[in-house]
């Protein structure tokens, strides 16, 4: 043993003298990690979180979140001499004067773009693979509530700065919890000190920015990492890939490599982008002042499906005993998120509901294997899609020549039509893979080579598969539906018959597939 | 090109295909459609109202009338001003090119001499609003940035946008981008009220405001992007656009090479 040896064997013998880590070190490292795309999208959430922590951590040093009014006396000419606040005006500061400060303040909002993509990306993945199956449905609530979380962080980050729109966007925000009926106006005038715009709502959100959410955040994501740790992470199917085990590479080295190469990919990017494409160019929109608006005045994008949808609402209001209630934006802004939300967090116990499956999952679907959960995703993708494409209708009707009401009617129509249609589509589409699946399993692929037989017919030649591949295509199950009887042996109705039959229907819906190929059929087959 | 056929199985041909099919129309469009930005100085000779009337004959009465009174399909000429008839023929809105929606900006149809004719004889049959002389558009002297951006904010900004860029109007009708206006059309644009725009009298903004709108406007032009490439200049939709298709698009695509490559 030479001399370093010794030296690095005595310092790790102090550490797990005195904390016993040896164990879980050893156990932890040789954990094991499945490798595909798609299993790195939590990872870019995770990275640019940090970039989120460090960066914002930069801004707070010169960045000061008060509503005191202030002239402005800086570099950027076409400001000078204006009244505004100083948190609008030490943006500006952060963005001319200070050191790198643009480029942060880039960093900063661009990342948290990415963050909320990278969220959005990584929940479609655990969606449509099946991975928020028990026991992960805790850990599914965890991930919807960080998106949550996101959503409202990101709306206090972009309003922070106190320009014009980002007032507009609090004017939104605050007509919006004004609109919740009875304690709307109760709830505003808590959160804004008072009236519209008042001085204190800046400094009240920077605290919840850069405090409470980010402290929520990470105590959040610690335990969302920690369980993926704890219950291990899902795997596609494949050959040796079993529910009771995982295939990969462990911890260490390859592992700890990629995902630390990574983190400085992910920077990179972030970096790269913030360096050559601006992003919310606060200094153009000027200081926030009650009675100005700018014609396009959005959200950021994860935002967007919520303006989206408020825009293309009926002018709709109820006046009763003195109330106003505001529909066209109650129901837009208030009880379709609520139920988006509340319906995406409550799914994975709806479809062990349909499925009447309570077993441990830790092989993830093929998409196409589940038909129903793949076309209930892609349904809901287009609603959102339709409603931020109205998001942006004033953006997209001036650049492609529509008109403005044309983009508010297909919207309108739309919301109601195309995520149906997009459901009744992605079902036909999975049952059709399924059903090329079968032919793949059963005939080989096709090779491109054609033969023509002696009597002139033209046949192709195909080539059977490999084992690998066909082992993937057959190694799904089939969903069974559920037998629920609406009567008991003795021709009783059964209590909540009515709960059963939509039980019964839903999983009848759920267990449409095409079959799979049966151990004959590969046996007639293999006989040929 | 044997060669190169050996490789039209490989992978990648379908999508460099489809990138070159797309780059070869997006070239022969821009090309194609390309148009030269008009930006012509009208010298403020005086015009003889007779030679105007002439144009007017041939190329507008045909739409507003034999002696500008208007008719079913355009508004009566009388009364608008020479400033009106400087700014929409000017800027090549009038004659319009189809009657669809609003007048855009095109290369004028009548040069520098005709259009102050036409202008002359437009003026003659009622007053108007007259063209504001070059000694009054001082705008780098007389006019104030800041307080133009004040100003552009407070009533230019709602269907112009807050760069000057330009924003949609109700029913395919626009407000349109104000960057390379000619400070002179832009002074017309607010003493007329062209389309859908409102008149700013001068008592509404002053003759001091109206030159600090057009310095600040000209600044707004002139601005550097101080950070990076703009994508337009009309807020977050094309930033989430570009977060989307450059950030996680870059970024899942080197996810894949890196758990391919190790295997």
């Amino acid at each position: 043993m030479t001399s370093t040896e010794k030296r690095i064997g005595n310092a790790a013998n102090f550490v797990d003298e005195r904390l016993g880590a040896a164990g879980w070190v050893k156990k932890s490292l040789n954990k094991v990690f499945p490798d595909h795309w798609s299993f790195m999208l939590g990872e870019v959430c995770m990275y640019s979180f940090i970039i989120l922590l460090l960066s914002g951590t930069f801004l707070t040093f010169w960045f000061d979140p008060s509503q005191r009014d202030v002239i402005y006396n800086g570099v950027y000419e076409p400001l000078k001499g204006l009244k505004m606040s100083a948190a609008y005006a030490s943006t500006l500061d952060i963005s001319f004067e200070v050191r790198g400060g643009l480029l942060m303040r880039q960093i900063h909002h661009w990342a948290a773009n990415i963050f909320m993509a990278a969220i959005v990306a990584h929940l479609l993945r655990v969606f449509f693979t099946g991975a928020f199956r028990k026991p992960r449905e805790f850990n599914w609530i965890l991930g919807i509530l960080l998106l949550t979380l996101g959503l409202v962080e990101g709306l206090f980050g972009y309003s922070l700065p106190d320009d014009l729109l980002s007032g507009t966007g609090l004017r939104i925000t605050s007509a919006i919890i004004q609109a919740i009926p009875v304690v709307g106006t109760y709830i505003s005038f808590f959160l804004f000190g008072g009236a519209f715009p008042g001085v204190g709502f800046i400094p009240r959100i920077f605290t919840l920015h850069i405090l409470l959410i980010p402290g929520i955040f990470l105590a959040v994501i610690t335990i969302h990492v920690m369980l993926v740790w704890y219950q291990k992470h899902t795997q596609f199917p494949g050959v040796g890939r079993t529910e009771t085990n995982v295939v990969g590479h462990p911890i260490l080295p390859v592992y700890m490599a990629k995902a630390g190469g990574f983190f400085f990919v992910v920077f990179g990017i972030i970096a790269f982008l913030s360096a050559v494409a601006s992003i919310n160019p606060i200094w153009l929109y000027g200081p926030y002042t009650p009675g100005q608006i700018s014609a396009g005045s959005q959200p950021d994008w994860y935002m967007g499906w919520l303006d989206g949808l408020v825009r293309m609402a009926p002018p709709l209001e109820t006046h009763a005993f003195g109330h106003t209630i505001s529909w066209n934006i109650l129901i837009p802004a208030v009880i379709v998120p609520g139920i988006v939300f509340t319906g995406m967090a409550l799914y994975p116990f709806i479809e062990s509901w349909i499925t009447g499956d309570k077993r441990e999952h830790h092989l993830l679907d093929r998409p196409r294997n589940v038909p129903n959960r793949t076309a209930l995703g892609v349904m809901s993708i287009t609603f959102v899609m339709v409603a931020l494409i109205n998001g942006g209708n004033d953006i997209l009707a001036t650049n492609f020549d529509l008109s403005i009401n044309q983009i508010m009617w297909f919207s309108r129509v739309g919301i109601f039509v195309l995520p149906p249609l997009a459901f009744v589509i992605t079902k036909r589409l999975c049952l059709s893979l399924q059903r090329a699946d079968r032919e793949l399993l059963l005939h080989g692929s096709e090779t491109g080579r054609l033969l023509r037989l002696p009597h002139g017919e033209f046949v192709e030649v195909h080539a059977p598969i490999s084992p690998e591949k066909a082992f993937i295509l057959q190694s799904h199950e089939q969903p069974v539906a559920l037998a629920i009887e609406e009567v008991d042996a003795r021709g009783v109705r059964r209590p909540g018959a009515i709960k059963n039959k939509i039980q019964r229907r839903l999983s009848k819906a759920h267990a449409v597939s095409v079959p799979k190929v049966t151990e004959e059929e590969m046996k007639e087959i293999e006989h040929h | 090109m044997k060669r190169l056929s050996r490789y039209r199985r490989h992978k990648a041909a379908g999508p460099l295909l489809l990138i070159f099919a797309l780059l070869a129309i997006g070239t022969t469009f821009s090309v194609a459609s390309a148009t030269v930005q008009q930006s012509q100085t009208v010298s403020s000779r005086t015009a003889s109202i007779e030679e105007g009337k002439q144009i007017f004959l041939k190329g507008c009465s045909s739409c507003h009338g034999l002696n500008a009174e208007g008719g079913a399909i355009a508004p009566s000429l009388i009364g608008v001003g020479a400033a009106s008839v400087d700014f929409q023929v000017g800027t090549g809105r009038m004659p319009m090119a189809d009657m669809s929606t609003q007048a855009m900006r095109k290369k004028p149809v009548y040069n520098a001499e005709e259009t102050a004719a036409l202008a002359a004889y437009v003026a003659s049959l009622a007053p108007g609003p007259a063209i504001p002389e070059e000694s009054v558009l001082n705008y780098e002297r007389d006019g104030h940035t800041a307080q133009g951006g004040e100003l552009f904010r407070n009533n230019c900004a709602m269907c112009h946008n807050f760069a000057g860029q330009g924003g949609a109007l109700t029913q395919g009708k626009y407000a349109p981008t104000l960057m390379g206006v000619e400070p002179k059309h832009i002074y017309e644009a607010m003493i007329t009220g062209p389309q859908s725009m409102p008149v700013f009298s001068d008592k509404t903004i002053t003759p001091a405001e109206k030159l600090s709108l057009i310095r600040w406007i000209k600044s707004a032009e002139a601005e550097p992007n101080l950070g990076g490439a703009t994508m337009g200049r009309i807020g977050p939709v094309t930033e989430g656009l570009l977060a989307w298709i450059l950030g996680i698009g870059l970024l899942i695509g080197i996810a894949v090479w890196l758990t391919t490559r190790a295997r």
